[in-house]
């Protein structure tokens, strides 16, 4: 920012103080908070520190026993498994209820509360609800059943099989009436006479969405992309409620294990080691594509 | 009759000596949250009270994962409680070592903890570098196994006396569909249920090899293999219980839809509260009924270095309250654990609790995995038993390698 | 149900915008049949927790858990609200949840605020560098908040800030900021950029353009922010035991304590309780800003 000053564009510099002025929280936090935080984790992820951080390096260690280690590995499948899927059915789920309730439909507040109530509960909460009902003695399955059904077999998050498939219902059933209303909002920004061009030219509604609205809402995806995938990449409450990371570790996921080594172990220089890995991950993703979104072009 | 007394002249002498000079508010965080016991920190409260302090409760459901990082951030935050929960082991070793705990020495010697807590071994998790750190409160026993007889009827067959009877019985329960041994799906339950079978099947001496000298050429070992074996037996008994939470599988048996579990004493007051009796409705055999011997960890608490004055006073009460007979007493009648004394009453006991005080009298006790290795270690066994009792294609071959390499590179 | 839905009904403003067409058309029978097969999905939890909620423990026990109660209950709303006990404060969910209103209205305020501000800075007054601190701050979005704790700690016991509101509000909008900071950057910047222009040229500055213009077209958005923000500090545990002292824990310390307590039966009918309680601040957010949406944007009306 000291580049700035020397621009040569005084007046540059001026009009954007009050800019620069009201930036100062977001600095600070991406500063000292989010790169200081970061680098504060990365640089005690090559020490032991146990219950509490400490200066004794180990140099690489915690990453050897990190990836050697059959429960991470499990846990990167799970959450690759989980994004995917729960990225895709966020986004089509949240799209198409949005683009239905945009039809100046009766009711619109009864049912944008409906779809988006569930956001209001807590993953704990959550968790336990869907834990009931896939319990196969009380839950679906019993019901199923007890219509005549014997056969019927239903256990998702009995079966290490298809136990995240389990924890993706209840995770789209809390998750995807906030897309919903990121998507509507969204749609609500959009021109009326865009509409009105289109019905004039004669362009199918299904059309319409498909070239110019979800075009035109390219911000409004990129919103929502980033919220969706960052609760991904955090999930932990909910499978705790859930599975508790089970059967066996066959639902576990990366930030329950940094958390789980962290607090429980008491290893903090492992838990670090973890989170890091995530971080790079992330970032590896994350940063060409932001630079290039957020940096390349004046505006979205 | 004459300990009472002889307690109500101790707690009177306490009251005494520091009671009305120091009347304090101490804020006391812990994870006993629910039913058995919060009536049994109630009893430590009460007690506190009427000293002439203020309790002030701080509790935090869940144990390890959540209430932890709260007491160590308050800790380190420099905002800290007067008094908070631990398993004690190691778990407090680095606040102590920060210096951010508080020295009990004085008051310990003062009142002689060195001769009353019985077995030694729990004041010694409380010392560091000679020095005491911590009050404990009660003793859990891990190596328990409940079986219910109504399951056994039902299946017509005899209820087992040992673990071998046990498994031997396990087909005819399942003809009855019953599921013979209940294992919730939380990792520290088939972890714990492992260092059971290994101290019931392999005993003391291996049990203090590997965990207590972390020998990991005794993990390899025949004896060990056996163990495997016979956690390989369990994990097949245990196929299809299907709870997570350590009371509902506890509660399986209490209704029958279970033949039994492996489960520390705790599971005791869940018995209880359902109204069963112990030796006609649930049978407990200490040791899987093979090697009755018990481990001796529990529950203290730790007192944060206050610069209040008064406060820190109002620690030294809490600490000499803690350990005053009437309160341990109190205490653990109703938190279904054993008193950490040995010179305390405690006729009003079940069948179960008094087996376990017999052994405990007789010094058949080890320390528990808690004191022994690091939650670090411990976390990596539950990873690993979680595994083996959830998937059957992992051999007990395999698990005993990962086991070994735990075992070499524990701390 | 049928209640909640009829209350709904009433609650609801009544037609908005245009006259819908004929209610029995073809395209509305397949556009409301779509609606209610969705809204039956979304309320089946809803309906089975309510159900629990109302049914006594024996009866729970009996197993089916979506057939209606026999005998309603009101008991265990009454035990989750003012008797469950935490620890030995046995006054239910009341005990905080005037600390959770505390706690959430200054800091939904705060965060949203400066979030806004910070959007809008963004989206029309770039500055050099502006890109690398908004990447930063993305990326922020991505790391587990349980790795941030001691850091924050630290940082928090530097500014004498532990323990206090002050501290936890400050913790709230810092992980508030990356995800609303997005948010309002991408929805200022999808504005007409003509109307930004226009005002510039006009004379008006930073702040005028920031309340004048902007603000009242980002009604949506900012219902969004609310929705998002609400809910996510009432929800909190974490932050408000880990930064706070117990005088100002939220009441989701008590619905931790109510549903994670280990030992005793669960009961699932005081826990379902619980959780409607705790979710029904959230709740009615939602439906009385939901009218907010509607308004929109008249973005013809600004532009004229």
């Amino acid at each position: 920012m000291t580049g700035q000053a020397n621009a040569g564009r005084p007046n540059q510099l001026l009009r954007n103080l009050n800019s620069k002025i009201a930036s100062i929280p977001m600095i600070l936090t991406a500063v000292v908070i989010f790169f200081g935080g970061t680098l504060w984790t990365v640089f005690y992820s090559f020490t032991n520190s146990k219950l509490l951080p400490r200066l004794s390096f180990v140099g690489f260690d915690q990453y050897e026993r990190l990836w050697a280690a059959p429960r991470w590995v499990i846990s990167i499948q799970n959450l690759a498994v989980y994004g995917i899927f729960s990225l895709i059915f966020s986004l089509v789920i949240g799209f198409v209820l949005a683009a239905l309730m945009d039809q100046k439909i009766r009711f619109e507040n009864t049912f944008r509360t409906i779809f988006l109530y569930p956001f209001a509960l807590s993953f704990i909460v959550t968790g336990l609800v869907w834990q009931w009902i896939l319990n196969p003695e009380f839950g679906v399955q019993s019901v199923v059943r007890s219509l005549g059904w014997t056969s019927f077999s239903f256990d998702p998050l009995y079966n290490s099989d298809i136990v995240i498939y389990g924890i993706l219902i209840a995770a789209l059933w809390q998750g995807t009436g906030l897309v919903m209303c990121l998507m509507l909002a969204g749609l609500r920004g959009i021109d009326e006479d865009i509409w009105k061009a289109a019905r004039v030219d004669g362009i199918p509604m299904w059309k319409t969405y498909l070239l110019i609205i979800i075009p035109m809402m390219r911000p409004v995806f990129i919103t929502t992309l980033v919220i969706i995938a960052s609760g991904i990449v955090r999930v932990y409450d909910l499978v705790v409620a859930q599975t508790s990371g089970g059967p066996g570790i066959a639902s576990e996921v990366p930030a329950k294990y940094v958390y789980d080594y962290m607090f429980q172990a008491q290893n903090l220089g492992q838990g670090f080691a973890a989170s890091t890995m995530m971080l790079i991950t992330v970032a590896i993703i994350i940063v060409p594509w932001a630079y290039l979104e957020f940096g390349g072009r004046k505006r979205g | 009759m004459k300990l009472r007394f002889l307690a109500a002249v101790l707690a009177a002498g306490v009251s005494f000596s520091f009671g009305p000079a120091s009347a304090a508010e101490l804020e006391v965080t812990h994870w006993w949250t629910s039913g058995g016991e919060a009536a049994a920190v109630a009893e430590l409260a009460k007690a506190f009270d009427a000293t002439g302090n203020k309790w002030v409760d701080g509790a935090i459901a869940g144990s390890g994962g959540t209430a932890r990082p709260i007491m160590v951030s308050r800790i380190t935050g420099g905002d800290p409680m007067g008094a908070t929960q631990f398993n004690h082991g190691r778990q407090a070793e680095e606040l102590v070592q920060s210096g951010l705990m508080r020295d009990l020495t004085d008051i310990a010697t003062k009142e002689g903890w060195k001769d009353i807590v019985k077995p030694s071994s729990l004041l010694d998790s409380c010392t560091i570098d000679g020095k005491i750190y911590c009050a404990p409160v009660n003793i859990h026993s891990w190596q328990w196994l409940w079986l219910s007889n109504a399951a056994f009827k039902t299946a017509g067959v005899d209820v087992p006396k040992n673990w071998d009877e046990f498994v031997a019985a396990a087909p005819a329960l399942e003809k009855a569909g019953i599921v013979p041994l209940a294992v919730g799906g939380q990792p520290w339950q088939s972890a714990g249920a492992f260092d059971v079978l290994m101290v019931a099947i392999a005993g003391k001496d291996v049990f203090n090899k590997v965990f207590g000298d972390k020998d990991a050429e005794t993990a390899a070992g025949p004896e060990i293999t056996k163990v495997f074996k016979a956690a390989d037996d369990a994990r097949k008994m245990a196929k299809g219980s299907n709870v997570q939470d350590w009371n509902q599988a506890t509660n399986l048996v209490i209704t029958g839809k279970a033949g039994g579990q492996i489960m520390g004493d705790w599971a005791q007051g869940e018995f209880q509260l359902a109204g069963q009796k112990a030796g006609t409705d649930y049978t407990c055999l200490p040791g899987l009924g093979v090697n009755e011997i018990i481990s001796t960890g529990g529950d203290a608490f730790y007192f944060p270095l206050l610069k209040d004055e008064e406060k820190s006073k109002a620690q030294e009460v809490l600490a000499s309250t803690l350990l005053n007979p009437t309160t341990q007493v109190a205490f653990n009648l109703k938190k279904g654990s054993l008193p950490v004394r040995g010179d305390v009453d405690l006729a009003a006991a079940n069948d179960c609790m008094k087996k376990g005080l017999e052994i405990l009298a007789k010094g058949n006790v080890i320390q528990g995995t808690d004191q022994l290795l690091s939650a670090d270690s411990q976390k990596q066994k539950e990873d690993l038993f979680s595994e083996f009792f959830a998937n059957a294609s992992m051999t007990p071959e395999d698990a005993q390698k990962r086991f070994v390499d735990i075992i070499a590179s524990a701390d | 149900m049928a209640d909640t839905t009829a209350l709904n009904a009433r609650l609801a403003p009544g037609p908005q915008g245009k006259k819908p067409r004929p209610i029995l058309a073809p395209r509305n029978i397949m556009l409301y049949g779509a609606l209610i097969f969705a809204a039956v999905y979304y309320l089946l939890p809803l309906y089975v927790m309510v159900v629990t909620s109302l049914k006594g423990m024996p009866e729970i026990r009996l197993g089916n858990i979506f057939s209606p109660p026999v005998e309603i209950t009101f008991e265990p709303w009454v035990k989750a609200w003012s008797t469950a006990c935490t620890g030995l404060n046995c006054d239910g969910l009341s005990r905080g949840f005037w600390n959770s209103v505390r706690i959430t209205i200054p800091s939904t305020i705060v965060s949203i605020a400066i979030a806004s501000i910070n959007g809008y800075a963004l989206a029309n007054w770039r500055f050099k560098g502006a890109d690398l601190f908004f990447t930063i701050l993305i990326v922020g979005a991505f790391i587990p908040y349980q790795v941030m704790i001691y850091p924050i700690v630290i940082v928090l016991r530097e500014l004498g800030l532990y323990g206090s509101l002050t501290g936890l509000i400050i913790v709230h909008t810092i992980f508030g900021m990356p995800i609303l900071t997005l948010l309002f950057r991408n929805y200022f910047a999808s504005l007409p950029e003509e109307l930004f222009k226009a005002a510039r040229i006009d004379g008006a500055g930073f702040w005028m353009i920031y309340f004048k213009i902007m603000l009242p077209m980002a009604l949506p958005i900012f219902v969004v922010a609310m929705i998002l923000q609400i809910t996510g500090i009432w929800n909190d545990f974490l932050f408000g035991v880990v930064f706070t002292r117990p005088e100002y824990y939220p009441m989701t310390v008590q619905l931790n304590n109510i549903v994670n307590s280990v030992q005793g039966v669960k009961e699932y009918n005081v826990n379902m309780a619980a959780t409607i309680l705790t979710g029904a601040v959230p709740l009615i957010v939602y439906f009385i800003s939901g009218r907010l949406f509607v308004r929109g944007i008249a973005a013809g009306a600004v532009k004229g």
